[in-house]
């Protein structure tokens, strides 16, 4: 067959493959990552069906997918925001980076998988899935809700944490000695800095740059401009998605609010399209060995984000149930941790069995996560009410 | 009052405040522009027993409601000493023939020797309005009266 018309017929089946299961997740109330995920095992190297022609396209694609989510996760907060959340939550913010980095970077140490497998492990099981963690909150209708804005500041501080993460994971993952390691991170926590600063004081200005009213120009000029910064950003060894998100951060006010509707559907198709070429990389058949190892990762880290959360409502004067509500919101870990296991698979310096890890542990998160959500209220009345008629 | 105000980072702000009866009480502005009105439950106020999703209009029309039942009480009360005078409230329908034109050319002051003390709208009270006030749809008028006058009045401003 035509090589095109191949390449055609496969992205086309494999698309509507992917509205089919996303579909199907909004039925059943969950997210569709997972599906997603599974989708990219079944189409991949030793899944049910083989796709050759479209892997060079899912490719690239997947890596706009990375900075058109990082390019909106920008365009959500203002650098206002990130501001006084960061004041607001900081202690948070690090006791959770503690918490729940150490349990991921000590597993790949156990394993054998060295320094730079910690490294992304950590980064794995650290990061909470900002996009599900949202949706569950808007969706049990908890948005009044006293520790909503604790579980959110938490989120802000581990979205800024992983503006200055990437670029050292970026750096360590290509090999650069320390003191260029070092470098990296002086950089890129100057450019993070520099871009806040400019962003609180000259946002409109970025805005203005990029703003027209004709919708078609408005979209060319965003992508353009994430693309380009983006690139500049990894020449500069500095992760293409920080700089996305960087531009994220210093576009506000109504101008985000027109670029997160007029990107939206754009970062939904490529988005998807890079967790089907991430589970494409991945071997079904190297999951199950590993299976055990992702539960137990699993039960470990749901338990130190359900602390983080527990601890950092009390510490805002929050009662019992709303702490536990907190802790299990934060539980969910999603598109972040595969776009961490994604750019350590694509360097190639992680053994094969970190992306089967980092897959089925990020498969039971996004599902476990919801539920713990919606369940945790339930469970903990259940659970006090024998106690009391014990008393 | 003491309306606290929180920033709900990605989401929009919270502004709410604690009722004498205990119960948190609020909305939040979304983001995308629309509005939701919360209210905490009984055992934990931490927590929503509802938040409901409002749209500007509607948002506008509870806090006329909300705002008008106070001011008429505040009225009534002031002509408690009167007999026979009362306090009602009107709210403008979206097919009231006086919908868009100036309060003046209902006449209800020389037609039922009613008068229209205030407007309320989007949660803004315009006092004693002129007759060249222009009346929108979901205004809410506060007028004092005779109970025959009122009824007659009333009836004007629905079907003119």
């Amino acid at each position: 067959m035509d090589p095109l018309a191949l390449t055609l017929i496969e992205l086309g089946a494999v698309v509507f493959c992917l509205g089919l299961l996303a579909r199907l997740a909004g039925r059943i109330g969950m997210s569709p990552i997972p599906l997603y995920l599974v989708g990219g095992l079944a189409f991949g190297a030793g899944g049910v069906v083989k796709l050759e022609g479209m892997q060079e396209f899912a490719h690239l694609s997947g890596e706009i997918g990375v900075i058109l989510l990082l390019l909106m996760l920008g365009l959500e907060y203002t650098a206002a925001e990130l501001f006084t959340g960061l004041r607001r939550s900081w202690q948070a913010g690090v006791l959770d980076l503690v918490l729940n980095f150490i349990p991921g970077a000590a597993l790949a140490l156990l394993l054998g998988w060295g320094t730079v497998g910690a490294m992304v492990m950590g980064g794995v099981t650290y990061i909470s899935s900002s996009g599900i963690a949202a949706k569950v909150i808007t969706d049990l209708g908890r948005i009044g809700n006293r520790e909503t804005p604790v579980v959110l500041s938490i989120l802000v501080f581990e979205d800024l944490a992983m503006a200055v993460y990437l670029p050292i994971l970026t750096a360590t993952l290509a090999g650069v000695s320390f003191l260029g390691g070092l470098t990296t991170v002086a950089i890129s926590l100057a450019v993070v800095t520099v871009v806040l600063m400019v962003a609180l004081r000259h946002g409109h200005r970025v805005s203005q740059a990029v703003h027209s009213e004709n919708s078609e120009v408005f979209l060319l000029n965003l992508l353009g401009a994430a693309l380009l910064v983006a690139g500049v950003a990894s020449a500069m060894q500095v992760s293409a998605a920080v700089g996305a998100f960087m531009l994220g951060i210093a576009i506000s006010g109504a101008t985000a609010h027109n670029a997160t509707r007029i990107l939206e559907p754009l970062r939904d198709l490529f988005a998807a399209i890079f967790f089907v070429a991430f589970g494409l990389n991945t071997d079904p058949s190297s999951i199950p060995p590993v299976l055990g190892w992702a539960l137990v990762l699993a039960v470990l880290t749901a338990a130190t984000k359900m602390l983080t959360g527990i601890w950092a409502a009390k510490r805002a004067g929050i009662a019992r149930p709303g702490r536990f509500r907190a802790g299990a919101a934060l539980i969910a870990r999603g598109e972040f941790s595969i776009v961490i296991a994604g750019l350590a698979v694509a360097s190639g310096v992680v053994p094969d069995e970190l992306a089967a890890l980092a897959t089925a542990y990020v498969l039971i998160m996004a599902i476990l996560g919801p539920l713990a959500a919606r369940y945790v209220e339930p469970a903990l009345k259940a659970f006090r009410r024998p106690a009391r008629v014990a008393a | 009052m003491n309306v606290d105000e929180t920033d709900l980072p990605g989401l929009g702000r919270r502004k709410d405040f604690m009722t004498a009866s205990g119960r948190r009480i609020g909305v939040v502005e979304l983001r995308e522009g629309t509005m939701e009105l919360i209210v905490s439950t009984w055992d934990d106020p931490d927590t929503c027993q509802a938040s409901v999703p409002l749209t500007g209009d509607e948002a506008s029309t509870l806090g006329n409601l909300l705002g008008g039942q106070h001011l008429a009480m505040k009225l009534s009360e002031e002509h408690r000493e009167i007999p026979g005078i009362v306090t009602r409230q009107f709210s403008i329908a979206p097919d009231s023939p006086f919908q868009n034109q100036p309060m003046g050319k209902a006449c209800i002051r020389t037609r039922c020797g009613v008068s229209i003390v205030a407007i309320m709208r989007e949660g803004e009270v315009l006092p004693s309005p002129g007759p060249d006030v222009v009346l929108h749809s979901g205004d809410l008028l506060v007028a004092v009266g005779t109970q025959e006058g009122l009824d007659s009045a009333a009836d004007i401003l629905r079907n003119g």
